[in-house]
């Protein structure tokens, strides 16, 4: 009797996975996409499927566990598209040869030299900056250094007020990846070192930064810009102020968002439709309400972003990120970065 | 001696090895239909080893087992113990809890159908006299009680021989008498044959037809309760099966025969020993002492009570003789000499006396000729079968 | 004398034939390969690369892991086996309620819990605001610490410990509590000196779960800054590209619940814990006034800060989105994700219990140290970081295509794994398989050999004995293992992610996806949701549990 209720309830959850979104009994849509971004690409690929006809589908995962999933899978991998959401994941899916070079004279002409491959394996879509951030109570924007920001905030005068992220988070990783590519090892563990003797706070969320730099806990934290545009866009009254780093040095850190064709897709040609797309008409949608600057320098950012004031970009150097990427998380590691 | 019919269990050469250890050597065992038979011996000697080789739980390495003429292990083969219809009765019931006791002894009645099932149910338990108990869970037994749940659910199917493994030495002491009387009371009743293991004396004793001493994996001795009390194959089956105290002793030819002697004087004698002349060593069991008071130091089997233990009924002396060796003697209650007063031990007539040369026990002046080889004596392989 | 031949022990000592079912043994065989197969195909795949790369502060990693493991195991257990304490031995207001509220911290997942609690607790939260708006501007304590995240994982785990004692609890015999009441131990000692050891197998069990929950967290010692091992995995593998070495990192990891499986057996002991009768703590003292509010208290304030107050948090977010803009990211679709959670769930439960119950049975009819060794190694995927797991479903079934091609088959398997939630359900069993023996087996552990003994003479073959004999008494630990996989599978994130094929999303997917793009007011409600789902097996256990009670007590 019990065996047989058992059995029953099996075979009918069976029958219900078999049912339910199970789709290997539907059609694959003609792109797939594996996408370590998650953020309103829903919207861009329905958009793209409305203006196109082809239609997209995607998983969501973190950039290294996609990549080892179109690695394990081989051959038989149906994705097209990859879509990272930094530049160091896309140089290093290119490096192990993931990717496959194409020739697109629209994405030549939408997508700048420094935001793409060299060799064409992979363009960016969105770029996002890596920046100061002040309580305008406790902190003169004149205090910070306008030729080396980064640097700047490992002088004793910061003691007790920076906040951080951890040493976990790829921007920080790619933050003092940059700072080596500029300064060598030498030069970035000196500025990591002067942090860590200003007593920084370290924090696991750029949220909780900005909610500290609000409540006065923190004076200056280093944050993504579009999380001060987001959390600016909820709760306009926030006591938070943006500045642009080393903008009469080398620039403010940026890093992007990107994708490439897979070298395994049968499907090349739609593939880079799709990447073209989002990098022109798509841009809008693909950046959706995500406040990031949009790659194509002949569309606009949002009204917020654009408030934040013109600024100079780093230069980025996706190798340099990819490369320099292990050796900031030995210096962080070795300075015991995280306490 | 009952005649008893053909072997119901039957061991051939079984060994059982557990890394290095044998736990069984070499056992030859015949169990016969009908019969009850205790095996006995001190924890780790391989007794309960034998029960679980013959309900399948094990499997023997060598030698062969088979049931109600059927090989159930050797050469031909392995038959899983839920194919050799045998019953087993634990030391802890091992009665199913989420089982009312109907339903526990109806367990191995599966085959049958409702009706005759139902029918077996109320028989077995009218046999133990639980009838009226059948709806409730195990937990609501006594321990006596649930050792007879476990025995009528054992005896149910109905099993070629019923394995009871230390089935009450859960039991506390005023119960244990009682529920081994009405157990036994069961199995002789309907006939069955059984094999119970134990390491309580008189329990192998009283209960068993026949009794079977194990040591270190071997069987020291297999023989009727007064075999193994009164004629021991061995020192070891001497003193583990009851009080024995050693004597040296001297067998001197006489006028035709001979004549046992020992520092107690004489034991008795040996009809049959002509002419022989030998050391030996006699087994003498309280009961066989007799004490006398005073002493003359000049006559044998002077000595010193030691220590008196009140048993009720009797009373045990410890004597000290001269030589330094000690004897316990059984007394009457009326007889107390106390501590420290000198007596005289003596055997008490017309006992027929074990003689060791050895570990061994010698039954003809065949097995004296030769020096005494104490250690060298054969402990090994037995061979003594009743 | 060829006497001295036999008395002398044979050099050559023979292997025991096990006196195990061939049938049931070369079952447990195979499901220790399948569940082997993925971590040794990750091994085998990156033993081909170069040497690994070991982080640079990988002593200081070990370190901090042990304290973790420390640290939480004791808090695990104190709150866990207290509390287990509490509700079964006594009674007292509201305690019915609180027998299965006191599992939902279980419910909540890691990478939920990491982030509500230090937005919640830490120097710019609430909490300290409305300390620092009483008592003034002080130093701030930062909770994003070592012992932070002692008390943050001890409240959240403690339900590990608290399910499998409450089981033994309940299943211990009343007579052995009587026996030692009787010998004029009061009940304070009756609980420590016997009734505390007794469950001493459902409690090392319990506190295993733990110690890999422990091992295999990323996402909240993340929050916490606390750098165990695991999150060295994470930092190499994302850090440094460098999957080879990350995955030998994560081998490190596996020694550790070696470990941890060693010492669960040594805290077993050689001890056997089968005992005669069982029945409910028919026993149960009440606590009246002040006493019954002082347990309930307990209870309540244990739940506050690892249940109420994140739900808490994140109700008042989903409320506080909800009346800005009447979002409250809960549309049609996410009926769907529901149901595939539940579905998933449900069968990840049903598969790892049943693989459980076969193993445990397995081993009960003997075969031995091989079959036991074969049954532990089942427990290892626990161990293993769910993106390991996964990715080495991916290998193993690529390995498995291949072969099928070399075979002659055209195409081979194709995407057998990614192309349905089957690979989800088999990296699953490999992952859950853990608990679900954990809790089967404490079960089994109470079943005497004696018991298994007499239904096969009985007359019982091994298949009826499972089903007459074994499962009725395991139903406790099956119940709990139920509960724990369906909760476990409801939250799991790695794996699903990485295997589920395209237009497959769960619950937690779509949770995780909103929290990882700090989208927070908008994953509070659906992060509630996950937490609603797991109500249900809970509230399910506990419903059986009573009825187990209640039939125990029937007869008496």
């Amino acid at each position: 009797m019990r065996r047989t209720t058992l059995l029953g309830t099996a075979l009918s959850l069976c029958a219900a996975v078999a049912a339910s979104g199970c789709s290997v009994f539907d059609p694959p849509a003609d792109i797939q996409v594996y996408s370590a971004r998650h953020y309103d690409v829903e919207d861009a690929f329905k958009e793209f499927e409305e203006q196109t006809g082809k239609s997209v589908e995607f998983i969501f995962d973190e950039d290294a566990a996609l990549l080892e999933r179109i690695k394990a899978e081989g051959d038989d991998s149906p994705a097209d598209v990859y879509m990272t959401v930094d530049a160091g994941n896309l140089w290093n899916a290119a490096d192990q040869g993931v990717l496959e070079a194409i020739d697109s004279p629209a994405l030549d002409d939408a997508v700048p030299a420094e935001y793409r491959d060299p060799e064409n394996r992979w363009f960016g879509l969105a770029v996002r900056a890596r920046t100061v951030l002040y309580n305008p109570n406790a902190v003169d924007p004149a205090e910070f250094d306008a030729e080396d920001t980064y640097g700047g905030l490992a002088d004793p005068k910061w003691s007790g007020r920076l906040c951080m992220r951890d040493s976990q988070e790829a921007y920080t990783q790619s933050l003092v990846a940059s700072l080596i590519a500029l300064h060598g090892e030498e030069g970035a563990r000196d500025i990591v070192q002067g942090w860590l003797d200003n007593d920084v706070q370290i924090m696991s969320n750029d949220i909780l930064l900005i909610e500290a730099v609000d409540a006065g806990t923190c004076d200056v934290a280093i944050v993504n810009h579009y999380y001060v545009a987001r959390e600016l866009d909820e709760k306009p009254d926030l006591n938070v102020k943006l500045f642009w780093a080393s903008q009469e040095g080398e620039g403010t850190h940026v890093n992007i968002s990107g994708a490439g064709v897979v070298a395994t897709s049968d499907n090349k040609a739609d593939a880079q439709e799709l990447i073209e797309w989002l990098a022109t008409d798509g841009q809008h949608d693909f950046i959706g309400g995500n406040h990031e600057y949009p790659v194509n320098p002949s569309v606009e950012p949002d009204e917020l972003v654009a408030s934040f004031g013109e600024f100079t970009p780093m230069t980025l150097d996706a190798q340099a990120y990819g490369e320099n990427n292990a050796a900031a998380v030995a210096l962080l590691a070795d300075l015991g970065y995280d306490g | 001696m009952t005649p008893l019919g053909r072997p119901a269990v039957r061991l051939l050469g079984v060994t059982k090895t557990y890394g290095a250890v044998p736990a069984v050597d070499a056992v030859d065992l015949d169990v016969l239909d009908g019969e009850l038979v205790t095996v006995i011996g001190p924890s780790g000697c391989g007794k309960s080893t034998v029960l679980r080789l013959i309900a399948g739980l094990e499997r023997p390495d060598t030698g062969a087992i088979v049931l109600a003429g059927h090989e159930v292990a050797g050469p031909a083969g392995f038959v899983p113990p839920e194919r050799r219809r045998v019953g087993l009765v634990f030391q802890d019931h091992a009665l199913f809890p989420h089982l009312t006791v109907a339903r526990n002894v109806a367990f191995g009645l599966d085959r049958l159908e409702r009706g005759r099932r139902d029918a077996r149910v109320r028989e077995v338990l009218g046999l133990v006299r639980l009838g009226d108990l059948a709806g409730r869970y195990p937990h609501e037994l006594s321990g006596g009680e649930q050792q007879r749940v476990a025995l009528a659910r054992a005896l149910a199917p109905e099993p070629t021989v019923v394995l009871l493994d230390e089935p009450f030495s859960s039991l506390d002491e005023t119960l244990r008498a009682q529920v081994r009387a009405e157990l036994v009371g069961v199995l002789r009743e309907t006939g069955t044959t059984a094999v119970l293991v134990t390491h309580d004396q008189t329990e192998a004793l009283s209960v068993g037809d026949r009794v079977v001493v194990m040591r270190a994996g071997r069987v020291e001795q297999t023989g009727t309760p007064q075999e193994v009390f009164e004629r021991p194959a061995s020192r070891f089956v001497a003193s583990f099966m009851g009080d024995a105290d050693f004597l040296p002793a001297h067998v001197h030819p006489e006028r035709g025969g001979a004549l046992l002697t020992c520092e107690i004087g004489i034991v008795s004698t040996l009809p049959g020993w002509g002419g022989t002349d030998a050391d030996v060593e006699v087994v003498l069991r309280p009961h066989e002492v007799a004490l006398t008071a005073g002493a003359d130091h000049a006559t044998a089997g002077a000595g010193v009570v030691t220590d008196v233990e009140y048993h009720g009924a009797f009373v045990l002396h410890t004597v000290r003789l001269t030589s330094g060796r000690t004897l316990r003697s059984w007394q009457p209650h009326a007889v107390r000499h106390p501590v420290g007063a000198p007596v005289t031990a003596s055997v008490v007539p017309g006992l027929t006396p074990t003689l060791l040369r050895g570990d061994r026990a010698v039954t003809s002046p065949a097995d004296v000729a030769g020096p005494a080889d104490g250690d060298a004596a054969p402990r090994g392989r037995s061979t003594l079968r009743s | 004398m060829t006497e001295l031949a036999t008395t002398t022990p044979s050099r050559a000592v023979r292997r025991v034939p096990g006196r195990g079912r061939t049938p049931w043994s070369v079952a447990v065989v195979v499901v220790a390969l399948l569940v082997a197969a993925p971590v040794l195909a990750v091994l085998v795949d990156v033993t081909r690369g170069s040497a690994p790369a070991w982080p640079r502060d990988l002593d200081r990693m070990v370190v901090t892991t042990l304290l973790l493991m420390l640290g939480v195991g004791v808090g695990t257990l104190v709150v866990g086996a207290g509390l287990a304490w509490l509700v079964t031995a006594y009674r007292f207001v509201g305690r019915d309620t609180m027998v299965w509220l006191l599992v939902l911290p279980l419910a909540m997942p890691a990478y939920i819990l990491g982030f509500v609690f230090l937005s919640t607790f830490d120097e710019a939260g609430p909490v300290q605001g409305a300390v620092r708006a009483v008592l003034g501007d002080g130093a701030g304590l930062s909770v994003r610490s070592l012992p932070g995240c002692v008390v943050v994982m001890s409240l959240t785990l403690y339900p590990y410990v608290y399910l499998l004692a409450r089981a033994a609890f309940v299943e211990q015999g009343p007579r052995t509590r009587d026996a030692a009441r009787t010998l004029g131990a009061g009940r304070a000692r009756t609980f420590f000196r016997v009734l505390l050891p007794l469950a001493r197998p459902s409690l090392a069990a319990g506190l295993a779960l733990v110690m890999m929950e422990v091992l295999t967290d990323f996402a909240t010692v993340q929050y916490f800054g606390v750098r165990t091992v695991s999150v060295g995995v994470y930092s190499v593998w994302r850090g440094t590209y460098d999957f080879g070495s990350a995955v030998q990192l994560a081998s490190l990891v596996l020694l550790f619940a070696l470990a941890v499986l060693a010492g669960e057996r040594m805290m077993r002991g050689r001890a056997r814990f089968t005992q005669p009768g069982r029945g409910a703590p028919s026993d149960a003292v009440t606590l009246a006034g002040w006493r019954g509010g002082l347990a309930l208290a307990a209870c309540l304030l244990t739940l506050a800060a690892g249940f109420f107050v994140p739900v808490g948090r994140l109700a008042g977010w989903g409320v506080q989105r909800f009346a800005s803009d009447g979002t409250a990211s809960i549309d049609a679709r996410f009926g769907e994700y529901l149901v595939n959670s539940v579905v998933v769930a449900s069968l990840a439960a049903v598969v790892c219990c049943s693989l459980a119950v076969l193993i445990g049975h397995a081993v009960k009819l003997g075969g031995g140290r091989v079959v036991r060794g074969f049954a532990g190694l089942t427990t290892f995927g626990y161990a293993v970081p769910g993106a390991v797991v996964g990715i080495g479903t991916l290998l193993f079934f690529a390995a498995v295509d291949d072969l099928v091609e070399a075979l002659g088959v055209p195409g081979g398997t194709g995407l057998l794994v990614t192309g349905s939630v089957a690979g989800i359900l088999y990296a699953y069993a490999v992952r859950f398989l853990g608990p679900a023996y954990q809790a089967v087996d404490a079960s089994f552990a109470k079943v005497s050999p004696s018991m298994t003994q007499s239904a096969l003479a009985l007359g019982a073959p091994p298949r009826r004995v499972l089903t007459r004999v074994h499962l009725p008494l395991v139903r406790p630990g099956i119940a709990v293992a139920l509960v724990l996989v369906a909760v476990d599978a409801v939250k799991e994130l790695p794996v699903v992610l990485l295997l589920r094929p395209f237009g497959f999303t769960t619950v937690s997917v779509w949770v995780y996806q909103l929290a990882a793009e700090n989208f927070w007011s908008l994953a509070a409600l659906p992060a509630l949701l996950i937490v609603l789902l797991a109500l249900v097996p809970v509230v399910l256990l506990f419903r059986q549990v009573r009825a187990v009670d209640e039939g125990a007590r029937r007869g008496s």
